[in-house]
């Protein structure tokens, strides 16, 4: 399934399975899949089922509606088919795929839900779902999503999350969790509600806390309309402001390469290793608001972000063997503090807001992807404030100590900033270096007060900021048996330890989803009661019950 | 449970399963008894509540003269629960568990499917009832209103079997399903019945020969496929109600018929042979066959839909369960459980028709729809005899089955009833040509003019060749009571 091009750009003209519409402060999110249209062939998506064609699409849409539409302060997120709200992920597509596939599609897809709850949460962008007709599975792990979640009591229309009666797996897209972490159902009720194929719907729904409010169809429309509005007089988004456009972003791709304005990936198959090299900005930060809103998706924060998403993304989908990803910067110190600091200075206007949350949850897409991740410090880097955070995000950061003769670059450094220290909250809820500091809440202090200094090698080993430092004696040298130490272990184990490193300390909704659930989900995918030819996942469709293991394991 | 052939009248709710014994189920259909009884008077057919109606009630469930007829106060009807009776050794007939006993209770796996297909089998029931309440002010003869009510009652009875059944094997679930049935109302905004066709006005009288025709055929395919039921109460109750439902087949045949032999009777007595002279036609004050013609469009169509998606995993699921089978299971010659046979199925794919061979057992849905097809068929060429033997150059016809279609593999598209794809524009300008248009309903709306004189009939409809029970001509089927 991986043969072609996963390609994540995307806008509404192009949109084959969502419509946007816009009524003043309110827009509306339709989803409405077009059967013919999946992303592999061999199944069709029915009953506005989904694949990962269809997430691409809906995370292009929640982040237009961010950056595109400051004016809309409530999303009505609905669908376009008379019957059915959503069926969930597409099983058919589901048994197809490999393995590598259907993690990397649930990921993206937790990804895109978290992204809409960083809207309510975030942007004053509340999103209200209507439910009318059957929202299943993911359909209803879609809908979980939302702040405010109406159904429609018309006797048939239902909430259900039939994965394990259905299918021997889990609802493993969030569904999960955020019925007892988000809406705070009982978890006996939870247990029921999970192992009922059928659902539930009307008062009962409201009862258990599956959603909101259940309104009868004569009252729908204006019900869910004058939610919306209600919803939408809290919000502190302007509605005078004029959003920015987000233009197809520029890539381009050789066998080697894949190359973005601020960023270059040079692939290296044989190494199994990606080499992402991040460029500081070209130009110093504005002095204004409004010329950085006029520099638009060309403002160096927001244009870097597209582009490290982009390729985060690309290789994740594109180029699963490469397991080790090594970070690199170029550019100047100075002038990625800069904007660091506009940021900062102008955090309240809701462009630089968008910006600052958009870097965000950019770092934790870093963050969750499931390559070994190792950055390099070295001479002429600008692993500075919101950059530096790769060094954080890194399972290794190591440091090029003093100068070679003969290079004329700035010394390798990091320099901390504001940035460091706030806006960019992991997933468990606290910043990279206060989980790199979890004991060690001095350090974190410490840290704070070298806030502007340039560390050298020495002091960042000195402040427990990088892993290694190296002089040019020895840099090259331990670099390459590094790296090819780390390619050479098991891609499995890897993955398990990183995932388990990263995330030390609080758990969150957020850390139990992508640990917790999807850690089970991911077992569940390999054992044969799901996806055996026997199996759940095969025979659904067929008629034929599956066959289990009835061993307990 | 005891198997007898009498049933018990002794208690409040006539039965032949023991209800005596068994104080749970009794209790729960005891409580329910009295909504029911509301419902029936708030939504059963209006203004004949107090009426004697010529009734069969049945007193035994042995297919060898199990009714008798009477004079009956409808809301005095005897309904009850009856089951046909249990076959000795009955093995499962089909799916995976085929040639093990039937079960005679609810295995626990199955229990969430058998519960949603007997809910939305009881939910059709008492939904006709409620889109046919309005016809008895406009019955063209006592004798068709005595057989509207007798397919009214015995819907009603149909809505007690399944909600016995309900009571009897799905515990607190399905007594609250049970409850449900009573609350929807057909056509009802906010709780309208469960599915599309029974929602649907019965407006006039061709409309109520239409939907006994074509709807309640589905119903009857429905029910033989449950008939062949692993789960045998459920197969026995539905063996019962299948005796019941050849009458509504028969309401509805014959009554398309008779209509159609009062229209070319007037067309040949007036000397009209061209049957698209609708006006020339209607000045006779009977039903052109053209309209006729659109009328099947739209009940055909609409009926098609109950059949559900073409292709459908819950359909399989049910069959390999040994919960639904098909149409004459007993009568077909193969394997019965279908893992590896495959069924042509006609898909919409790409803007073309084409032909796709798919695992039989996910077309179950389509292969009974096809049964039903068939079936169908047999009627319109009866009708279709009467217009050639008056020597009138006009066949009625089923249209494609991609015509009119609003769920499965047509719901997408629009086709001729050629089942010529078109689009949204030629269909916007088609529609008042193939189906019933605002002219058409007046028209016939005008022609629904009650008569109540025994052995009298509309001018639109002929008289029936027989009497019910073998009654004379005159006979005063209704006794109105205003």
């Amino acid at each position: 399934m991986s043969a072609k091009l996963i390609d994540f750009r995307t806008e509404p003209s192009a949109y084959r399975h969502w419509k946007l519409e816009f009524d003043g402060n309110i827009a509306h999110l339709i989803m409405d899949v077009d059967s013919t249209a999946g992303l592999f062939d061999g199944y069709e998506l029915k009953l506005n089922s989904y694949d990962l064609g269809v997430d691409i699409e809906l995370n292009d849409a929640v982040q237009r509606l961010r950056f595109e539409h400051p004016e809309v302060q409530a999303v009505i997120f609905r669908s376009g088919k008379e019957n059915v709200f959503c069926a969930g992920a597409n099983i058919r597509m589901l048994s197809k795929a490999s393995h590598v596939h259907k993690v990397n599609f649930c990921k993206f897809t937790n990804e895109t839900r978290l992204a809409i709850e960083d809207a309510s949460a975030q942007s004053g962008q509340t999103y209200i779902c209507a439910i009318k007709g059957t929202a299943a599975g993911g359909g209803y792990e879609l809908a979980v999503t939302a702040d405010y979640i109406m159904l429609i009591d018309d006797r048939k229309s239902s909430v259900s999350l039939p994965e394990l009666p259905l299918l021997a797996v889990l609802p493993g897209t969030g569904g999960l969790t955020r019925v007892t972490d988000k809406r705070k159902v009982r978890r006996d009720l939870a247990d029921v509600f999970c192992t009922t194929e059928e659902g539930v719907r009307g008062k009962r729904a409201v009862q258990w806390r599956l959603v909101d409010e259940v309104l009868p169809p004569s009252a729908w429309v204006e019900g869910v309309s004058s939610r919306a509005r209600a919803l939408a007089e809290k919000s502190d988004r302007p509605r005078d402001a004029k959003g920015i456009a987000l233009p197809r972003l520029a890539r381009e791709i050789t066998p080697d390469t894949v190359t973005y304005r601020h960023v270059q990936v040079v692939l290296e198959p044989a190494r199994r290793r990606a080499t992402i090299t991040i460029h500081g900005p070209g130009n110093p930060a504005p002095d204004s608001v409004e010329a950085a809103q006029s520099l638009g998706a060309d403002f160096w924060p927001l244009a870097m972000a597209r582009d490290l998403d982009d390729a985060i993304l690309h290789l994740r989908l594109n180029e699963p063997e490469l397991g080790l990803l090594v970070f690199r910067s170029i550019g100047d110190v100075a002038s990625v503090l800069a904007h660091d600091e506009f940021l900062a200075a102008n955090a309240n206007h809701w462009l630089m807001r968008e910006i600052t949350h958009y870097l965000k949850r950019t770092l934790k897409r870093v963050d969750v992807t499931s390559r070994s991740l190792i950055t390099l410090i070295e001479p002429g880097s600008c692993f500075a404030g919101t950059l530096a955070e790769l060094a954080f995000a890194a399972d290794r950061a190591v440091m090029f100590a003093g100068s070679a003769i003969g290079d004329n670059r700035p010394p390798a450094a990091i320099t901390l900033g504001v940035m460091n220290f706030g806006p960019y909250k992991m997933g468990n809820g606290l910043t990279r270096l206060e989980t790199r500091f979890l004991g060690e809440a001095a350090s974190v202090v410490r840290a704070r007060s070298l806030v502007g200094t340039t560390l050298d090698a020495d002091a960042a080993m000195e402040a427990g900021l990088v892993t290694a430092s190296y002089d040019a004696t020895d840099w090259d040298d331990e670099i390459r048996i590094m790296l090819e130490e780390r390619a050479s272990f098991s891609p499995d184990s890897l993955t398990g330890l990183e995932a388990n490193l990263r995330f030390a300390g609080p758990e969150t909704m957020e850390t139990r989803i992508f640990g917790r659930l999807t850690a089970w989900q991911n077992w569940i995918f390999q054992r044969p009661n799901a996806v055996g030819v026997d199996g759940a996942l095969q025979r659904y469709g067929s008629g034929q019950q599956p066959v289990y293991d009835r061993n307990r394991v | 449970m005891p198997d007898g052939m009498n049933i018990d009248y002794d208690g409040l709710i006539p039965n032949n399963v023991g209800l005596n014994a068994d104080a749970r189920v009794r209790k729960a259909l005891e409580t329910w008894h009295p909504g029911y009884i509301d419902w029936w008077k708030d939504m059963g057919p209006e203004g004949f509540q107090d009426s004697l109606v010529y009734l069969r009630t049945a007193i035994g469930v042995d297919p060898k003269g199990w009714a008798k007829f009477d004079y009956v106060k409808m809301p005095e009807y005897k309904w009850g629960i009856l089951l046909a009776p249990a076959v000795p050794d009955r093995k499962i007939p089909f799916g995976k568990h085929k040639g093990e006993p039937v079960w005679q209770e609810v295995p626990g796996e199955y229990r969430a499917m058998l519960r949603r297909l007997i809910t939305v089998q009881g939910d059709t029931e008492p939904a006709s009832v409620e889109q046919q309440r309005h016809l008895g002010t406009t019955a063209p003869s006592l004798y068709d209103l005595r057989n509207l009510f007798q397919v009214n009652v015995e819907e009603g009875r149909h809505l007690w079997s399944m909600v016995y059944l309900l009571h009897k094997y799905f515990g607190t679930e399905g007594r609250e399903e049970a409850e449900e049935l009573l609350a929807r109302r057909s056509g009802h905004q906010d709780t309208p019945r469960m599915l599309g066709a029974f929602n649907e006005a019965t407006p006039d009288w061709l409309s109520f020969f239409m939907f006994t025709f074509f709807t309640d055929r589905d119903g009857k395919m429905q029910l033989e496929a449950l008939a062949q039921s692993g789960f045998d109460p459920l197969s026995r109750t539905c063996r019962f109600m299948l005796t019941e439902e050849a009458h509504h087949m028969f309401v509805g045949d014959s009554g398309v018929q008779r209509v159609v032999e009062r229209t070319v009777e007037a067309m040949q007595q007036a000397g009209i042979t061209d049957a698209h002279d609708i006006a020339g036609v209607r000045k006779l004050g009977v039903i052109d066959l053209p309209t006729i013609q659109k009328k099947i469009n739209l009940h055909f169509s609409l009926t098609l839909d109950l059949f559900g998606n073409e292709i459908s995993t819950n359909a399989a699921n049910a069959f390999n369960a040994g919960i639904k089978g098909r149409y004459r299971e007993d009568k077909l010659e193969d394997d019965h459980q279908l893992l590896e046979a495959t069924y042509p199925v006609l898909r919409h794919v790409g803007g073309d028709f084409i032909t796709e061979d798919v695992p039989a057992l996910s077309a179950l849905n389509l292969r009974l729809r096809n049964d039903y097809v068939q079936d169908c068929n047999s009627g319109i060429t009866r009708w279709n005899r009467v217009i050639e033997k008056a020597g009138i150059d006009f066949r009625l016809a089923l249209p494609h089955v991609a015509f009119n279609r609003h769920i499965g593999e047509f719901a997408a598209i629009h086709t001729d009833i050629a089942g010529q794809i078109i689009d949204d524009a030629a269909w916007a300008k088609l529609q008042d040509h193939v189906l019933p248009n605002q002219g058409d309903a007046d028209y016939i709306t005008s022609l629904m003019v009650a008569v109540t004189e025994p052995g009298a009939f509309a001018g639109w409809i002929a008289a029936p060749r027989v009497g019910i029970d073998n009654k004379p001509g005159d006979f005063e089927y209704v006794q109105v009571v205003a």
